[in-house]
């Protein structure tokens, strides 16, 4: 991670330690409404036995889904307001962005289509289910990509780019 | 690196993509699913005489739906994941299997003192929302707008979630069919999942399920939901009857009258593996439908947190710039 990102990002801001475990319980809820845990063990392992709970892990998705959102809209405005003339997006973060925007476009359909009294076109719903899926795929590659080769999603706009 | 991508051009981008996605996401086609346009069905058990017209006329009819396994199964891995087969005991017709969609529970009760024996035909419920559609993580199995609910079988992977969301436990698998075949055999999926589909495509045709055709007793009818939750209604007072059906599971659109209460029928079926309960059931979606609410508010919630954060700098800054002059 570049100097001048640390030095923007306080060691104390939670959202830090927040996002990655929101990405693995998002990720492994949402994992878990494929029936796979139970089939492969690993809701045997003690304390994962949620896991196979089909609408437990429903409900943790939700949940989950709420704190992104609450997140990301925390996250946006932010850089809106305060760090926009500091910093600016990397090709990873910009990436994860529109991938991340992607995922949430998907997913509150889903969660319409889940509603009662809401109809859509079966074709449709096969469309969104795969490209929910096909989203989470590419942005946990994209995370992994930018955790390994320590790719921050935001820089510091360099002195000679900054404007008033 | 550093990208090159201004701000304005990754909100530009990112509208765009939103756009696109979202103009691709709600077309036409999505709807307010009228319950008007839904079709009920309800069965008055005290007509019902148990003589399976109704069980033989769904197998015949829906004979080409039924699955055609190949055999011998592929080996399944982990060894925990067993094949279902039920292809030798298609005559099955006592509880619910994949070549069984409808069967006829019985239930010894007192009728004003008189015992009796009451027969009770059993299927698919079609939830108003069925978990089965909504919780399927394929769209596999899906709701037509006449409230009909289906799993379609060139798809369907046989993972069995449904059935486990399911509260009654409705869908049955069968192994060595299906599409799982042609991916990951070994290592993924099982078979396909079956149950009623009430006729849809006679349905669809303007016909009527087979079941209510072929009942010699005219115990079932079919109707627009909220007709059928008025006759009901109407036949429940008339009869001193009870009603199963219409709230269970937030609705469904099978809507049974007894003339005893669904406690006594409960205690009185035989219950298990393929023959489902008849016991107060709470709306299954309704936990994480709670959730939406809070979905709603979150994005506020985050906007008015950094707004707030902000106000905080902002005003330590000029209380700063002040104690500074």
């Amino acid at each position: 991670m570049n100097k001048d990102t640390l030095k923007r990002m306080p060691s104390k801001n939670p959202l830090k330690y927040v996002y990655p475990a929101l990405i693995l319980l998002l990720t492994l809820s949402g994992v878990a409404q494929m029936p796979i845990f139970k089939r492969y063990y690993i809701a045997d392992i003690p304390g994962l036995g949620w896991l196979a709970e089909f609408y437990v892990t429903h409900s943790l998705h939700y949940l989950g889904a709420v704190l992104l959102i609450g997140s990301a809209a925390y996250v946006l405005t932010d850089f809106l307001l305060s760090r926009r003339k500091t910093l600016q997006l990397t090709p990873t973060g910009w990436m994860q962005s529109i991938l991340l925007g992607g995922i949430l476009l998907s997913g509150a359909f889903l969660v319409l289509r889940n509603l009662a009294g809401f109809w859509f076109p079966p074709g449709m719903i096969i469309v969104m289910n795969l490209s929910h899926l096909a989203g989470v795929m590419l942005f946990l590659m994209t995370a992994l990509y930018g955790l390994l080769f320590k790719k921050s999603w935001t820089i510091a706009v360099p002195e000679h780019m900054k404007k008033g | 690196m550093v990208s090159k991508i201004s701000r304005r051009a990754f909100i530009k981008g990112g509208l765009v993509a939103a756009g696109t996605v979202a103009a691709g996401a709600i077309p036409a086609g999505a709807a307010r699913l009228d319950e008007s346009r839904q079709l009920a069905t309800l069965l008055d058990i005290s007509k019902c005489i148990g003589c399976g017209a109704c069980v033989e006329a769904c197998r015949e009819v829906n004979a080409e739906k039924k699955p055609n396994p190949q055999k011998p199964f592929p080996a399944m891995l982990p060894r925990r994941v067993k094949a279902e087969d039920w292809s030798d005991k298609k005559d099955v017709d006592d509880r619910l299997t994949p070549y069984n969609w409808l069967f006829i529970q019985s239930a010894d009760v007192k009728i004003g003192g008189a015992e009796k024996t009451l027969t009770i035909p059993r299927r698919c419920m079609h939830c108003t929302n069925p978990p089965c559609v909504k919780l399927c993580p394929w769209g596999a199995a899906r709701q037509l707008e006449n409230g009909i609910s289906r799993i379609d079988s060139d798809i369907c992977l046989g993972g069995s979630k449904c059935k486990e969301v399911c509260p009654w436990s409705i869908p049955q698998r069968q192994t060595g069919t299906g599409l799982y075949l042609d991916l990951l055999p070994s290592l993924a999926g099982n078979g396909v999942m079956y149950k009623c589909d009430r006729c849809a495509d006679r349905v669809a045709a303007g016909g009527i399920p087979a079941c209510i055709e072929a009942c010699p007793e005219g115990a079932q009818t079919i109707g627009p939901r909220p007709e059928i939750i008025k006759k009901a209604h109407q036949l429940a007072k008339e009869t001193g009857g009870y009603i199963y059906g219409e709230t269970e599971n937030g609705g469904t659109n099978t809507i049974y009258v007894s003339p005893v209460s669904f406690e006594t029928l409960n205690r009185q079926i035989e219950k298990g593996s393929g023959r489902p309960h008849l016991g107060s059931v709470a709306a299954a979606m309704d936990q994480a439908d709670k959730l939406v609410t809070a979905m709603l508010i979150a994005p506020f919630a985050g906007i008015a947190a950094a707004a707030g954060r902000y106000y905080k700098l902002f005003k330590s800054k000029k209380e700063e710039a002040v104690s500074n002059e």
